[in-house]
């Protein structure tokens, strides 16, 4: 529990009613998408940077955590308030300051939701590509906080490719700015890119300025069924190698599709054992060419079927089989731990069968799907909690996972980050002077340790 | 016996919910409050602490559970398929279980006091005069939706009827010995508000030779008493309901209003295995008047010169249910309307049955979207499937100042089939 005075102070920073306290108010601000559940003492939802400026050196005179949150859908615990203290809502940052067309830029507040922006900026023909599946409720200030990707990365990068400057408040309270409005801008560090993929522990955002690209003109859609995943990864290799980078590459592996068979009505043939989704875009008048170059680059590896979409709604159709991943994985088994390692795009076949292995060995289904053209893997570990050694083999199962992607050359995370779910790991990849070069950074620069603590690095570490 | 399910029946459909947040960009009283106690995920965390006892019954608990319209756009988006709405109705029985339904209304009535509303007590009342108001069964959704002194002066209501529509028609229209029967399950709001949406559908069905029964017996099907956790009260008119399918002989149930389907789809079925055989029974107007071919015949029709603009609103409990084609195929084969679609056709209208008596600011804002989206379309009508909907959509296109008219589906077929 805070002192009284504490929250007197917090409701004379951001008014009586950003200040919460009650708790079925604290209940519904102490999770995110891991499901995780820890209690703030309290909740303060301020309206400016000055606020949060105050509220920061507030709680560093105190000693108080300070949990940045926006829409709370990590993945990895990235905002939930593992140490009590102060949640900083930033839900009432929701306005889009500026679109400038002239320069192809806009100002947000962090607030935002990320497919209200993009619905915004496309209306005037440009376009903000980053789209994490959560796109329709996550904010753009999370989006920067996690470096978030999603299915277009593959031609058109993350988010951190878009974010050009910041207007942010330090852990000890000072606000300031990160890069700026220009293209280019070399003077000093690179604040801005320091920030993104931060997961909120050294800064709290208030301000993006954001790149923007001109709207394509139309996208295709194709779906194509492979009888083994490598044909599937070998059509991906082969399709790049052909100088074409579509929009998106999606794949579903073997299993996935099991679940997708079991669980819906969707048509898909026994032969497939794996499928690619495949969207290109640009200009109309080279669309059609690009589908037909990329069938004749993948017909020779085990195509079993293709289907083009010829309008949105066929579009849609195909889409419907990445869509009803979710919930058919759900078929399998209640619980799932949901990892998102990352390998070079060659390496993916060779991953799918290590993961294939080891599923078999802690005999636990594992499921896998993802974005093949940027060998980003979902790896879904789908438990009973309720069976008694289901989490313990799938924690065992994980760390394979994790050292079978390391060992290629990969990554433990893609775009999830590593919050408090992937922390006791980080060890496995990053050696131990990298850890201590970035704690110096964090050490530095909130050196009461009060800005979502806790996150990142191994506690122990 | 008719039995609702208890919060704890809804153990392990709380435990469906993995915290996604998807939720947040479906739920209207979200989108217009952005707390995040208004939203699915964090109600079902509320309702998970309560099982728990990890919480009680404070104010703020009472208002996040107030604070739901019971539209189920969270269940139709959720990747889980989590009835949050079954949940929240099941999580205000539960508080009126603990503190008696007065105490969850006078929990409410410190909500309303908080946001300014209280005042309405004094100035309302007299939306509906005594004597109408009279003629309104105590237990009938009307009455909930409309409690006399909660009533805000400041809403437009269509006026009671003097004679409700069960009182108009006989108990039986005969039709032709090789169609199908079916029971009209009226639902309050035709029979008390918009009667002659009534006689529009026993025309529509006149057309086509179906024999129609109107028991007089039944009552309201209780979703309003759902909304406002009032268990005993919904139990015992789904049971008065349930002699009337037991004690009749007929095909098909039929409902123009989307509450009452989904009052007798979704509430009835869980509530005993005597209720289950019914339910495959019940169909929406629509859905039966397309399976009748009738689009068909109004295509027939020759077109008019003149063809003015129409929209359509989807209830939310036709949505979730996947009723939006057939309302749709009937409106688009009416020769004389020119149907428009508009932006967000499925999202709630604000009404949420009890909802906007206890929260009408909320819903007021909510109305005001829709309100801005119907204008946009450039239609002059606003077509829908149920009266609850009507009601709100007129309302919150006058507080937009704005000149369309909203209107039942079937007051446009009656227009253009012979007397």
């Amino acid at each position: 529990m805070l002192d009284k005075k504490i929250i007197a102070s917090l409701q004379q920073i951001s008014g009586k009613d950003q200040v919460l306290t009650d708790k079925a108010d604290l209940i519904c601000y102490s999770y995110d998408a891991t499901q995780k559940q820890y209690l703030p003492d309290v909740v303060v939802h301020p309206s400016c940077a000055k606020e949060i400026s105050q509220i920061m050196k507030l709680a560093n005179e105190n000693k108080i955590p300070v949990f940045p949150r926006g829409a709370g859908t990590g993945f990895t615990g990235g905002s939930v308030p593992t140490a009590g203290g102060i949640v900083l809502g930033l839900t009432r940052f929701d306005k889009i300051l500026d679109i400038d067309e002239e320069n192809l830029i806009a100002t947000i507040e962090p607030g935002v939701v990320t497919a209200d922006f993009q619905k915004t900026v496309e209306k005037v023909g440009l376009f903000y590509p980053p789209d994490p599946a959560s796109l329709k409720v996550s904010t753009m200030g999370g989006n920067v906080a996690e470096c978030a990707g999603g299915p277009r990365c593959v031609k058109y990068g993350v988010t951190k490719d878009y974010i050009i400057g910041l207007e942010i408040v330090t852990p000890t309270g000072d606000v300031i700015q990160t890069g700026g409005p220009t293209m280019k801008g070399v003077v000093g560090y690179d604040l801005t890119k320091l920030m993104c993929g931060s997961e909120g522990t050294l800064a709290v955002i208030t301000k993006i300025i954001v790149k923007l690209l001109p709207k394509p003109e139309a996208k295709k859609t194709m779906l194509v069924m492979f009888g083994s995943i490598d044909g599937a990864a070998q059509a991906v290799s082969a399709i790049i190698r052909g100088k074409i980078i579509p929009t998106t590459l999606e794949f579903l592996d073997a299993r996935t599709l099991d679940c997708v068979r079991q669980a819906t009505d969707l048509d898909v043939p026994d032969a497939a054992q794996a499928v690619l989704l495949i969207e290109v875009d640009g200009d109309r008048e080279f669309l059609d060419k690009q589908v037909t170059r990329i069938s004749e680059i993948i017909q020779p590896l085990g195509v079993v079927e293709t289907r083009i979409a010829e309008t949105a709604e066929e579009s849609e159709a195909l889409w419907q089989i990445r869509r009803s991943v979710s919930a058919s994985l759900r078929q399998v088994n209640p619980d799932k731990f949901n990892e998102d390692i990352c390998v070079p795009r060659s390496k993916v076949p060779e991953m799918i069968r290590k993961i294939d292995a080891i599923a078999d060995k802690y005999k636990i289904p594992i499921v896998n799907f993802g974005h093949a053209g940027d060998g980003n893997i979902h790896v879904n570990i789908m438990v009973d909690g309720k069976v008694d050694g289901d989490y313990e083999k799938a924690e065992k199962a994980i760390v394979e996972v994790f050292e079978g992607a390391l060992a290629l050359g990969g990554t433990m995370s893609g775009e999830h980050g590593v919050g408090i779910m992937k922390a006791p790991f980080i060890p496995l990849e990053l050696g131990g002077a990298v850890i201590d070069y970035m704690k110096t950074i964090k050490k530095a620069l909130d050196p009461n340790n009060i800005l979502n603590p806790g996150k990142i690095f191994p506690s122990d570490a | 016996m008719a039995k609702l399910k208890s919060l704890e029946d809804f153990r392990d459909e709380i435990d469906q919910c993995v915290k996604c947040g998807g939720c947040r960009a479906h739920c209207p009283a979200f989108g217009a409050e952005k707390h995040e106690g208004r939203v699915a995920r964090g109600k079902i965390a509320l309702a998970d602490s309560l099982l728990k006892g990890d919480v009680d019954l404070e104010e703020k608990f009472l208002l996040d559970m107030s604070q739901c319209l019971l539209c189920g756009s969270c269940y139709s988006q959720c990747p889980n398929k989590v009835h949050t709405e079954d949940i929240v109705a099941a999580t205000r029985r539960e508080i009126a279980q603990r503190k008696g339904l007065s105490t969850f209304g006078k929990g409410v009535g410190a909500v309303l006091k908080n946001q300014g509303l209280m005042n309405l007590l004094a100035k309302g009342g007299g939306a509906f005069s005594k004597l109408l108001f009279k003629k309104i069964p105590e237990q009938s959704g009307m009455r909930l939706r409309f409690p006399a002194p909660f009533i805000s002066s400041d809403r437009t209501l269509p006026p009671l009827t003097a004679k409700p529509f069960r009182e108009r028609c006989p108990d039986i229209i005969p039709g032709d010995a090789d169609k199908p029967t079916v029971l009209f399950f009226t639902g309050c709001g035709i029979n008390f508000m918009y009667p002659e949406s009534g006689e529009a559908l026993l025309k529509a069905l006149k057309f086509i030779g179906v024999t129609v029964i109107i028991p007089k017996a039944q009552v309201c099907c209780g979703l309003p008493a759902v909304s406002a956790g009032a268990a005993s009260t919904v139990e015992s008119l789904a049971e008065e309901n349930l002699s009337v399918f037991q004690n009749n002989k007929y095909d098909y149930i039929v409902t123009a209003c989307a509450s009452c389907h989904s009052g007798l789809t979704q509430i009835y079925p869980g509530m005993g295995e005597e209720f289950g055989e019914f339910e495959s029974k019940v169909k929406d107007i629509f859905v039966f008047l397309v399976e009748q071919g009738f689009a068909d015949k109004l295509a027939e029709l020759p077109k008019h010169k003149d063809q003015i603009k129409v929209t359509y609103h989807d209830p939310c409990h036709l949505r979730n249910h996947g009723i939006t084609k057939e309302p749709r195929a009937i409106l688009k084969a009416l020769p004389q309307i020119e149907f428009v679609e508009m932006e967000d056709a499925g999202t709630c209208c604000g009404l949420g049955g009890t909802y906007s008596v206890y929260h009408y600011d909320t819903s007021k804002k909510i109305g005001s979207k829709k309100a801005g989206f119907i204008a946009q379309s450039g239609a002059e009508l606003v077509a829908t499937d149920c009266p609850g909907c009507m009601m709100q959509l007129q309302d919150s296109i006058n507080h937009a100042n704005e000149k369309q008219r909203a209107v039942h589906i079937l007051d446009l077929v009656a227009e253009v089939l012979p007397e």
